[in-house]
């Protein structure tokens, strides 16, 4: 039975989708609650995340193959918090399409299972298939829409899904083959008995891994499918893959480099690896999305720049001692920020896509005088993605900084602040846009109510982060201490 | 390690077929052809467990890969149109080659660097021992995949539903 406590909160997700199948098939007068069966089951997740917290046992399980840390914790919080809003915002979108909505509803419940397991696993072989539960229904998801251009998402990112699942395995199988055992602590034990002149399998390994997680994160020169897959999947679903997505593969990536590759003589490599990565994944994102007119590929790009600002804090660990997870926890808190943020400029987007029937940034023009609060939302919430305070985004790129330039990556830094200015003209480019822009003779509109509240959450979550950010922090700096030192 | 006259010539006897098997799937233009030369590489790989005296794991590579993978991918090649049976011309085959030989030069050294744990002996493990490890210490990946399958199965209805059946069905349910 401990168990099945242990997985309680992914358990309650999986029922709940189980439930809403079952809905379908038996009771076609309940489909109309199917959406709040969804819901209710990501709030039972929540809530049984929180037995756990206030139990304050952070139990190991399945052999070690899976644990219910702070660190996972964190995570499940984040999934959850994410699930519920991408729900909420997609009642009424999902309706207006007049489709069989249960499979939808269900699918994404089965993905949010799927990252919890992920943010918690511990061992190579689990940490794989729930890599594979939570990305082969996203596949299913961004084909939704049925049309040619979610056709062709669905299609691309299963595609080069499957190549980076591919890479990733072979470089857990080399690991694997080389340590004899798919356990990261023991992976550890064994890599801390080596010398420096194993190095290059090792590396090998680790570029392959950091390579196939790094098609989750959506970093260059792994993002080859993001700007088809944002711009064809349904929006609700983009909403949903750009942050919670991305915030697993951060989640994994970083559980199995800070406790399987944390030998003093890999660090340095991994950090190399990450820091080059971050560079390129900001200066890409950052001037390819200069250059969009759909908002959803404008989005794409720029999630993509997001990554590469993620990354600055996963690279800064060279620093010696306690200071070996600051740079963990400012990704923490800049995970939980870009949830709120990124979730609250697409709901905005769902809300205002829906109504004009367009995603171009042309069509965006005087939408101050269409939709006041919608407007005023998405502005918060571009200006949070830039980095002004007092939004979420300021304090994340700060800490992020911070721990870059204590681990000595002022290069990074000096690539990262040139990169929040590009991305300002891009960002406020559709604020000024919104603001500045003609809408002679066009009507006002008004978004659905599920959007409403969930739009209301976001922009108030990345309102209470920018004023008050330390609840967040210390938490985040909690769930990373797994990774200190001795 | 694999020691012996006869083990070594079948280790490369098993290699070269599977290689060339695996350079046929690449290059044949026919994809029934490039199926059939699946099989062939499968089955190698087969040879290589059995060599290895995982006799289970060879007779499992058997009857999943040989007998429903590739079944199943030859059965959706009868079931697509013709004209979309043929593998696509590709100009980008150049470049996929030249990443190839990028990768297997930068890891064949590092795998033939690498001090490998090796192993004087097979272990001799009984599938009785397999199924108790896989319920045992593996019971959460175990579960997880057939969480996996089910949603698969129900992604899979999701995408070959048309929607206008979907449509037409909501309509009348409303008209009720």
């Amino acid at each position: 039975m401990k168990s099945l406590d242990i997985v309680g909160p992914q358990l309650a997700l999986l029922v709940a989708a189980g439930l809403i199948l079952v809905i379908d098939a038996l009771w076609p007068k309940g489909r109309r609650w199917i959406p709040f069966v969804a819901l209710g089951g990501t709030v039972l997740a929540a809530m049984y995340t929180t037995s756990w917290v206030a139990r304050d046992e952070y139990p190991e399980w399945f052999a070690g193959t899976y644990v219910l840390d702070r660190y996972a914790v964190f995570f499940q919080y984040v999934f959850a918090g994410i699930a519920a809003l991408v729900i909420l915002a997609s009642i009424d979108w999902v309706r207006s399409a007049r489709r069989s909505e249960s499979e939808y509803y269900a699918l994404l419940l089965v993905v949010t299972s799927g990252l919890m397991f992920l943010a918690g696993a511990r061992d190579l072989i689990t940490i794989f298939v729930a890599l594979e539960l939570s990305s082969i229904p996203q596949y299913v998801l961004a084909g939704w829409g049925k049309d040619e251009r979610s056709s062709e998402a669905g299609l691309k990112y299963l595609l080069t899904g499957a190549i980076a699942s591919a890479v990733l395995l072979y470089g857990m199988v080399l690991l694997f083959g080389y340590t004899g055992t798919t356990h990261l602590s023991g992976i550890a034990d064994v890599l801390r008995g080596l010398g420096g002149d194993q190095r290059p399998l090792l590396v090998a390994a680790m570029l392959m891994v950091a390579a196939g997680f790094g098609f989750k994160m959506a970093v260059v020169p792994f993002q080859m499918w993001v700007p088809d897959v944002y711009q064809g999947a349904p929006t609700p679903v983009v909403a949903f893959l750009s942050v919670a997505s991305k915030a697993a593969g951060f989640a994994v990536a970083m559980r199995v480099f800070f406790e399987a590759f944390r030998a003093d003589f890999l660090v340095d490599d991994w950090s190399l690896i990450f820091a080059g990565l971050a560079a390129a994944s900001m200066t890409l994102g950052n001037v390819m999305a200069l250059v969009q007119s759909d908002i959803k590929r404008m989005m794409g790009y720029s999630s993509i720049a997001q990554a590469g600002n993620f990354l600055v804090g996963v690279a800064a660990v060279s620093a010696a001692g306690g200071e070996f997870t600051l740079g963990a926890s400012a990704v923490l808190l800049f995970v939980a920020a870009y949830a709120f943020t990124n979730l609250g400029a697409f709901i905005a987007v769902i809300a205002i896509s829906q109504r004009i029937g367009s995603d171009r940034i042309a069509d965006y023009a005087g939408m101050w005088r269409r939709a006041p609060a919608l407007a005023l939302a998405l502005a918060f919430c571009l200006v949070s993605l830039t980095g002004i305070p007092p939004t979420a985004g300021f304090w994340a790129k700060l800490y992020v900084f911070n721990a870059a330039v204590r681990a000595d990556l002022v290069w990074l830094v000096a690539i990262g602040v040139l990169n929040t200015a590009v991305s300002a003209f891009y960002y406020l480019g559709i604020v000024r846009q919104m603001f500045l822009g003609d809408a002679e003779g066009k009507p006002g509109l008004r978004p659905a109510p599920g959007a409403a509240v969930a739009l209301a959450v976001a922009v108030a979550g990345v309102l209470v982060l920018g004023i008050l950010p330390t609840p967040v922090l210390s938490a985040a700096r909690d769930a990373v201490e797994i990774f200190a030192r001795q | 390690m694999i020691e012996g006259a006869g083990p070594v010539a079948a280790f490369w006897g098993l290699s070269a077929l599977t290689l060339l098997a695996a350079g046929g799937v690449v290059v044949s233009r026919n994809l029934f052809h490039a199926v059939l030369f699946l099989i062939v590489v499968f089955l190698g790989i087969a040879g290589f467990f059995l060599l290895l005296s995982a006799d289970f794991l060879a007779m499992a590579q058997v009857i999943i890969y040989v007998g429903a993978i590739a079944v199943l991918i030859l059965f959706a090649i009868v079931l697509t149109p013709r004209a979309s049976r043929d593998n696509a011309e590709t100009r980008m085959a150049p470049v996929a080659l030249v990443a190839g030989v990028a990768v297997a030069g930068l890891l064949i050294p590092a795998i033939l660097d690498a001090e490998w744990r090796t192993l004087s002996s097979a272990p001799a493990l009984p599938v009785s021992d397999l199924g108790r490890e896989l319920l045992g210490v593996w019971v959460l990946p175990f579960q997880l995949a057939s969480v996996l399958l089910t949603a698969a199965l129900v992604g899979a209805v999701v995408l070959v539903r048309s929607p206008r059946e979907e449509r037409e069905e909501i309509d009348e349910e409303e008209r009720r």
